[in-house]
């Protein structure tokens, strides 16, 4: 935001400024902050008391400060909650003005020209092609009695089915971050699948995103009711430019009896520069409910860009026989720092879950893997599989590996395996010999110490993670 | 094909090729021999482009200056290395490292990338040409392969990937009879009037199964001498220690 628009939402009154092409809230959080948002939303009062619950709860809770990743101290008072779409006044015109190294590797990745315009913001004249694509998924989806939408809007057509799921995972009192998404959260996406409908495309962010631009703060639910399946993609395969430093999602996913959910991320956020200047702090909640019996929740992902990246999706294995499985790439180049992995928490009997866990780390970066393995007295007969591997490139970089285990019952088996190994420069110069050039040997050695986990990714994704893991390594050897 | 004039190499201020001159013409397979320490290794790895040297002299190949040619441009060009110790790469499948490298080669000279069924036949072919159990290349990429069984992945690879100029790096060493004979037959088979070799070599073993048109005895960053294959027989008699 810039400096002068500031000073003019100052000046009003009311602190808030809303002309025809933007609609800004000034800095701070308050309630009034709060209130602003849920109205701009057209919420429901139950909605409003929800974030005002979070908001009062938030006053009385610290930040979380046992990561590794240590940061310089947030203060929340300076952040914006809510900024609307930018007009396209202050958007790039085109692909001319924006950032070239940006272009350079979205043409990498080949995302196609029309493609790469919405991921750089550009203002955008013309219809956008997507925009029918978009209401032709909608209307073979609404066909199946599938509802995907922004979170704000399911709010006010859907509230039974949001009152009943949001926060029934993570509750507002759950920890600071999420509370404060509770409180301030401006949208996401909202998913419920019908009893035994299977999903009949992979649902992506990338259809919704026109209708409304995801803010920092996003919320993301998703239900899905017994013996139904769906696969989520989220998160797009190039980097985004942010203002804003801090990212704070929440992200809820409910399996009822028989059903399966399988959600996707690729995260490219910008990381900040060689030196460690700016990037976003990606602080986000993910966590699963494998609410019914014989239900399965996977999480696959694949974390590349932030400055700091922290967060640990995770399954609550509360239905019998139920599975949870998360698989996961954290590459940390240059300064970046990641502490990510997942919690486990076995409820039911004869749950099962596995854990792959890839870490990379070049340049001066940092690398931790934390994950919590919980089986508790009653959940007999669980097993449980973990596999942490780290490749270090370089002689500056950290990997750290840090299991908990908890085993309250002795009919489940838990099992842990990690390894640490290194890239050096005569696996480099031996891949150089046989024509590859020092990105594509790179991006082979990487892509195949990460391969059980792009295996994971849907089809047109697993493409555009294998040329981004190699891009986010550029540079990073001799 | 090779043009070597006054090669000077050295590394960490230690100067290992003393002024060592090399002339290689298409068709023809060169041997050096030459004790421990005498600079084989570095030759190979000059020849190659590896970094970490201070070089001077002339280094021609197919009329074209090396000189700051990178590593991947040389094997473009057509030069291939088997290494003495080949590289370990967890997690990458052989035929993918394989076929990667094949379509980068050809990339570079303009022709079309193979898809994997082409790529595949190729492979099955050349394998049993040699009589290598392709098994092999479905592993991850020298992980876990006998000594054997990585020198042997090594000739594999030259055969397909077709080079103009082969250099290998004492592939013989610490191979038993029948490993040696595929070796000389992956050699044997690739010979002809474009295609051009050089055989670094401890022993004369290698050369009662890979006739060489010269012998060249390397000793201290120099070359001392050079023959035909007689030379090589004679050098096994008399030791290399005559000759200084």
């Amino acid at each position: 935001m810039k400096q002068q628009e500031l000073e003019k939402a100052k000046e009003y009154k009311y602190g808030f400024t809303t002309d025809i092409e933007s609609i800004k809230a000034p800095r701070g959080l308050n309630e009034d902050i709060i209130k602003f948002i849920s109205e701009i939303k057209k919420e429901p009062k139950w909605m409003l008391d929800w974030r005002l619950k979070a908001f009062s709860r938030l006053k009385n809770i610290k930040e979380p400060n046992w990561q590794k990743p240590k940061y310089p101290k947030i203060n929340y008072q300076d952040l914006y909650y809510y900024s609307a779409p930018k007009s396209s006044n202050e958007k790039p015109k085109s692909l001319d003005d924006v950032d070239p190294k940006l272009i350079e590797t979205y043409k990498k990745l080949g995302i196609p020209l029309k493609e790469q315009e919405k991921l750089a913001g550009v203002a955008v004249d013309a219809v956008f092609d997507s925009v029918s694509v978009a209401t032709t998924f909608k209307d073979k989806l609404t066909e199946k009695g599938i509802i995907f939408c922004p979170i704000s809007e399911a709010i006010q057509k859907h509230p039974e089915l949001v009152k009943k799921y949001l926060g029934s995972v993570i509750p507002i009192t759950d920890h600071y971050f999420a509370t404060l998404n509770s409180a301030v959260f401006t949208d996401g996406s909202f998913v419920y699948i019908p009893k035994n409908v299977r999903c009949p495309m992979e649902l992506s962010t990338y259809f919704r995103i026109n209708a409304s631009e995801t803010g920092q703060f996003e919320r993301t639910l998703i239900i899905a009711d017994e013996g139904s399946y769906v696969s989520y993609l989220e998160g797009c395969t190039a980097p985004m430019r942010d203002e804003n430093q801090l990212h704070a999602a929440n992200v809820e996913l409910i399996a009822l009896d028989n059903a399966e959910i399988k959600y996707s991320t690729v995260q490219n956020w910008y990381p900040g520069d060689e030196n460690g200047k700016g990037g976003i702090y990606n602080f986000v909640t993910k966590r699963g409910a494998c609410r019914g019996k014989n239900s399965k929740i996977s999480w696959t992902q694949v974390e590349t860009g932030s400055a700091i990246t922290w967060k640990y999706p995770s399954c609550i294995l509360q239905g019998d026989n139920s599975v949870g499985e998360f698989y996961s790439i954290a590459i940390t180049n240059n300064h970046q720092k990641a502490d990510t992995g997942t919690k486990m928490i076995h409820l039911g009997k004869n749950t099962k879950s596995k854990i792959i866990s890839k870490g990379i780390s070049a340049g001066r970066a940092d690398n931790t893997y934390r994950g919590l393995v919980d089986i508790n007295k009653k959940a007999l007969n669980s097993r449980n599989y973990t596999q942490c591997d780290s490749l270090l490139m370089g002689n500056k970089c950290g990997a750290h590996t840090i299991p908990y285990i908890k085993n309250k019952n002795s009919s489940s088996i838990v099992e842990h395996e990690a390894t640490t190994s290194k890239i050096n420069e005569e696996q480099l110069y031996y891949c150089n010999q046989r024509g590859l050039n020092q990105e594509e040997a790179v991006g082979l050695i990487v892509n195949g110490f990460c391969k059980e986990v792009l295996q994971q990714l849907p089809m047109e994704f697993a493409v555009e993670a294998q040329k981004l893991v190699g891009i986010s390594l550029e540079g990073s050897v001799g | 094909m090779l043009e070597i004039k006054n090669l000077k190499a050295s590394i960490n201020n230690k100067t290992i090729l003393k002024g060592l001159s090399l002339s290689i013409k298409p068709g023809e397979l060169h041997a050096i021999m030459g004790p421990n320490g005498s600079g084989k290794s570095t030759l190979a790895n000059v020849l190659s482009g590896k970094d970490g040297y201070k070089i001077s002299g002339e280094l021609n190949f197919k009329g074209e200056n090396l000189k700051d040619v990178p590593v991947e441009k040389r094997a473009q060009k057509g030069i291939f290395l088997a290494f003495q110790y080949p590289l370990e790469i967890p997690g990458v499948n052989t035929n993918n490292f394989l076929k990667t490298s094949l379509n980068s080669l050809r990339k570079s000279k303009g022709e079309k990338e193979l898809d994997s069924l082409a790529f595949l036949k190729l492979v099955k072919e050349k394998s049993s040409e040699l009589g290598i159990d392709e098994k092999i290349l479905s592993r991850q990429l020298n992980v876990g392969f006998s000594g054997g069984e990585k020198k042997k992945n090594e000739i594999l690879q030259m055969k397909i990937l077709d080079p103009n100029l082969s250099i290998l790096d004492e592939t013989d060493s610490g191979l038993d009879i029948d490993a040696l004979k595929i070796i000389a037959k992956g050699v044997n088979s690739s010979r002809n009037s474009k295609k051009s070799f050089l055989v670094i070599t401890h022993y004369q073993r290698l050369l009662d199964y890979i006739k060489p048109d010269f012998v060249h005895v390397l000793s201290d960053g120099k070359i001392v001498k050079t023959g035909c294959g007689e030379l090589a027989e004679e050098l096994e008699k008399t030791g290399y220690k005559k000759l200084n």
